[in-house]
Order: structure tokens, then sequence, then C-alpha cells
């Protein structure tokens, strides 16, 4: 490549870091005199992402291998969670897991429940296989969290009581309150919404 | 001055300095404007001496309000008790999903991966070396005021109770977008995951376009550490957003090209409405002010002239006037702004009133650049239903009684 067209090239290069800088709303931000990268920070390596990355989403990323029955869930759940959220997982003090009335006409759900108003199954895994029980979060097994989770689908009349379920079963559930739920709908100007 | 001896000038003005001082002393039943009683000023003991750390004076102590003693719980900031738009550090409100972790500064540590060409783990040194930021931003719980929102609540509620879960600091950090410019964002990437490193690793997911418009990684507040129960070492900031959204503790970001639907942007941070739907990903706080004098527990103790105080902020960018009513939302008077008048930021409105010792009711309405003017309780019902907790920003009105008394009046222009 002649020097000339070098030149070209790189020149092209620039302007397309800077389209996209521009584009993205941050090329005001970096101050005037920065590099393109500063280079701070060490790079993170896949044990190190594999130990923290433990979310999991409606579409099953992050979502781990094995499986749990609602009959397990029924001991472990009394076992592990019935001191917070009640025997039948309606009483409290912590928040109702099961039940809750339905979402008629006459407005939403005073008591909101996995049942009644969580629109997505995979969220049950995100949240109780990272944040519970309270006292040990992160303590229950992959079997163990499938199987507590099989346990209150099946009390909120979602699957069967004899359920067994994996990832793949648990993303497949249609939750009842799935359609409710819509993005942010208010418009940013004068209406109240 | 060189002669230590007193000019008779100089001891007139000191005799006749005194024969006032003598006077307020008689005065003992005086009351300051917050109807304290006054006692007379003291000829001052020997002070102490320097210290390294400062204290409060033994009679100001205001305190936070405390939720349950849970691990999930929150604290309220005495929003009454403070003048300007600053809270002390110590006393911004708390927030907490799974109490107050201890972390500290040389084991944190915050990871980006997902959908970026060079994950990077990022010390609290690393955050610190990059070009900072500072901004004065308030930052308020989406369930601040549900009491505010309650036609049958208790006149006995006070400002910190109704919404002390707002608060306004100063935080510096380093803009996300510089972070996420050093790890390089792949195209596609449209989401990021937020989660904290808290016992319940409390996560939310947030919009590309909001981390590099103004997110901080922010490890400073009004000039300090940012404190424990802020999320030392370092913590997410999006202003003007829900409280919820900026993550303490921030330990790990997620690139992504969807919602993870965690479990506090699906059953718990979200509106369900009167029309059937729950509204998902409400991020931004409407308009809302609050009077915070005379508000309860005050009582005026006379009629006559008293500057009526408050705080406005609109999450959407500036306030552009606030609005202050002194009969029960009949007549509306604009109230002055104290400058600076910043972009997701408390601002102090201040109003003069002559009162004539009858009963009244006070309230204020705030008004954006949006064209946003903050609504009444009758509006927001209207729009979204009773059942919804969160971003409940209607009117919030206070009763002077004959006498003096004031309480809060629940449920104004319903």
């Amino acid at each position: 490549m002649s020097r000339r067209a070098r030149r070209a090239a790189m020149a092209v290069a620039v302007l397309g870091a800077l389209a996209t800088a521009c584009a993205r709303g941050d090329a005001a931000r970096a101050p005037a005199g920065a590099p393109p990268r500063f280079a701070f920070g060490s790079p993170a390596d896949s044990v190190l992402i594999t130990r923290l990355d433990h979310d999991a989403r409606p579409d099953g990323h992050g979502l781990p291998p094995g499986q749990g029955s609602a009959a397990q869930g029924a001991a472990i759940y009394t076992a592990r969670c019935a001191a917070c959220h009640g025997r039948s997982g309606s009483e409290g003090p912590a928040p109702a897991l099961v039940g809750g009335d339905a979402w008629g006409n006459d407005g939403p759900p005073a008591v909101q429940t996995i049942g009644n108003y969580w629109p997505y199954a995979t969220t049950l895994y995100d949240y109780i296989g990272r944040a519970m029980p309270q006292n040990a979060p992160g303590s229950l097994t992959p079997n163990e969290t499938y199987a507590v989770i099989a346990w209150l689908l099946a009390r909120n009349g979602i699957v069967a009581s004899d359920a067994v379920l994996d990832s793949a079963k648990l993303v497949a559930i249609r939750m009842p309150a799935r359609d409710r739920f819509v993005r942010d709908d208010r418009t940013g100007g004068p209406e109240v919404r | 001055m060189n002669d230590p001896a007193l000019s008779r000038r100089e001891w007139l003005a000191a005799a006749s300095a005194s024969a006032v001082a003598a006077l307020v002393k008689t005065r003992a039943d005086a009351i300051d404007a917050l109807g304290r009683q006054v006692l007379a000023p003291t000829d001052p003991a020997l002070g102490h001496v320097v210290t390294v750390l400062g204290t409060r004076a033994p009679g100001e102590q205001p305190r936070r309000l405390l939720g349950p003693l849970e691990l999930s719980s929150q604290s309220y900031s005495p929003l009454h008790l403070l003048d300007g738009i600053i809270t002390p550090a110590d006393l911004h409100y708390e927030r907490h999903h799974g109490g107050v972790p201890s972390i500290g500064a040389a084991d944190y540590a915050l990871l980006i991966h997902g959908m970026v060409e060079r994950p990077t783990v990022f010390t609290l040194g690393d955050l610190k070396r990059f070009p900072a930021v500072s901004r004065l931003n308030f930052l308020e719980c989406s369930g601040n005021g549900k009491l505010g929102f309650d036609q049958h609540a208790a006149p006995q509620l006070t400002p910190q109770q109704i919404d002390g879960l707002f608060s306004t600091s100063e935080w510096t950090g380093v803009p996300l977008a510089t972070l996420l410019r050093e790890v390089g964002v792949r195209s596609g990437a449209s989401w990021l995951l937020a989660e904290g490193g808290d016992s319940a690793h409390m996560d939310r997911s947030i919009p590309m376009e909001k981390a590099l418009d103004d997110a901080l990684i922010a490890y400073a507040q009004n000039g300090e550490a940012v404190r424990p129960e802020q999320g030392y070492p370092a913590r997410l900031f999006l202003p003007g957003w829900e409280g919820n959204t900026s993550v303490k503790w921030i330990r790990r970001i997620e690139v992504t090209d969807r919602p993870t639907m965690t479990r506090e942007e699906t059953s718990k941070y979200t509106d369900p409405l009167n029309d059937g739907t729950a509204r998902q990903f409400s991020f931004v706080m409407d308009a809302k002010s609050i009077i915070t004098f005379p508000a309860y527990p005050w009582v005026l103790p006379e009629r006559g002239w008293w500057e009526v105080r408050g705080l406005a902020w609109t999450g959407r960018g500036r306030i552009t006037g606030v609005d202050v009513s002194t009969d029960g939302g009949r007549h509306w008077d604009a109230a002055e702004l104290q400058e600076p008048v910043l972009p997701k930021c408390a601002v102090r409105f201040r109003h003069l009133w002559n009162w004539d010792g009858g009963d009244a009711v006070i309230m204020s309405r705030a008004v954006d650049e949006t064209g946003y003017v903050q609504p009444t309780f009758r509006e927001l019902a209207a729009a979204r239903g009773t059942r919804t907790f969160y971003h409940t920003n209607n009117v919030r009105a206070w009763r002077v009684a004959t006498g003096g008394a004031v309480t809060f009046e629940p449920g104004a222009l319903a």
C-alpha cells in the first residue's frame, strides 16, 4: 500500500470510529486529548466470568443443567423457605408467593403473587438461585432450585402437582400475567399517564 | 487595635450591645421561626480546640427514620429538618434488598463482560484513574410517596414519612460510557444487566441508551467516599431514574441484546394500571414537589409573615416553576426558585406568606421543562387507578389550623 493510500485508509478508519462514537452519543464525554482507550483494568478470564455470571433470562440463557420435581420441592420449601413465606406460601411475613386475587375488571390484584403477577417463569430461577433463601443466598443447588420452582408453580396451578422442571420446561412455561406487561408508555410531555 | 482601653464611643457601643443582650435575655419566651423557644445568648465559655472530625451541634441531631429492621428495608431522609438541596451523606435515604455488605476497597472489582470485545475487571484504583465527572443529582426511590397517594393516610405524617425516600448529593465517578468504550461494545448490544455485590445480588436491566447518556459509576458522594449504605466502594448512578436502577455495590455489568427480566423489573418495580396492563421499565421519575415548612410537626406560633419552603424535582430535566397555593388550590402564585436550577436535581423553592391566623390548606405543584405539571390526586388516579404503588407524585398539601398546628392533608384535590 502506498503512503498516500495508507493515509487515506487511516483517515477513513478514524472517521468511522468518530462516527460510531457520535452515534452512541459519548463523543462529547471523552475529555479533550483522551485516547481511544486508556487500557486501564485487567482482562477478565472465563473462570472469573463463570464464577460471577449467574443470571437467567427468559430465552434460557444462563439456566444451568439439572431438574427437580414439585414433590421434592415441597420438602425443600418446608425446610428452607416456609419460615419466612409461610407454610403454604401465602401466610408471610415475607411476600406471598401463592394465590392472590384474580386480575379482574375492577383493577389489578391487591396481593401480587407468582401466580397472578410474575410474567416470566425464568425470573424465579434468576432470583431464587442467587438471592434466596435470604439467610443463605445462593445455597440451593440447581436441582433444589428447579424443585422449589416446580412446587411454587404447582401451588399456583401453573404446572401439574407431579411436574418435573428443567431449563427447557421452565422456558416453555407461559405465565398467566405474561401479556399484561407493556413497556413504559408515558409520553415524556405534558400528559399525565 | 493597639490601645486596649476603650474609647468613650466604643464603650457606649459595647454598653448598648449589652443592653440589647439584656433585653433579649428578658424575653425568655421568644420563639424562633420553627416554633422553638429561643434562649438568650450567653457569654462564651472557653472553646475547645481543633478536632480531626467535626460533629453536629448537640442540639441539632437530625436522624433518618427507620423502616423494619430487616435485610430488605428502608430509611427516610429528614426532609423537614434540612435546608438547601444537599442531603448530608449520613442522612441520605436507604433502600436495601439484602442488607448493607461490608466490602473493602482492596476487595472490590467491577466486571464488565457479555457482548464486548474485551471482558475487563476494573479495580477501584482503575475506576478512579479514568477522567472523572461530578454532578448534583437527586435520587428517589420509585416507591417514595405512597402515603402521599393514600386518601386515608393519617394527618400526623411528616415530610420525612411521606417523601423521605428522596435525597440529593454531588456524585463523582467515571462515566459508564467511558468504561463501555474501554471494553468495546459489540454491534447489536442494546441492554446491560447491572448486578450488585449485596447478598441479594440485586440486578436490573438498563437500556444501552441511558448507559451511554449520563450513567456514572460513582465512588464519591458530597466530596468523600460513597458511604457503605450508598454502595461503597462504587455504585451505578442513573440521574433522574427510579432509585432501584442505580445499583449499589456494583460488581458486574453484562452487555446484552435484551432485558434479563429480573425480579425487581417484573414482579416489583412495575406499575399495574386500571386499564389491565402493568407498565414495565418505567424508569423516569416525573415532576414532584413537597412543602417541607410549614408541615407536620411544626406549629406556627403566631400569624404574620412566614416563608413557605419546599423541594421540587423532575427526572426529565429542569424544573421551570413551582406554584404555591395557600387557599386549598383556588389560587396559585409562582414561588421563588433558588439558583442554580440544575437538571435532574432538587430545587429549593420559597414563597412568602402572610398568614391571617385562620384555617388554611397550603400546597405546591412543580412544572418541568417538558411542560409536565405535577398532577392532582384526581388526575393521577384517573390516569392510573389507585392500586399502583410506585411513581406517585400527586400534589401534597398541609392544613394549617387556627392556632398554628400543621397536619398532612391526605387526598388533596381528589
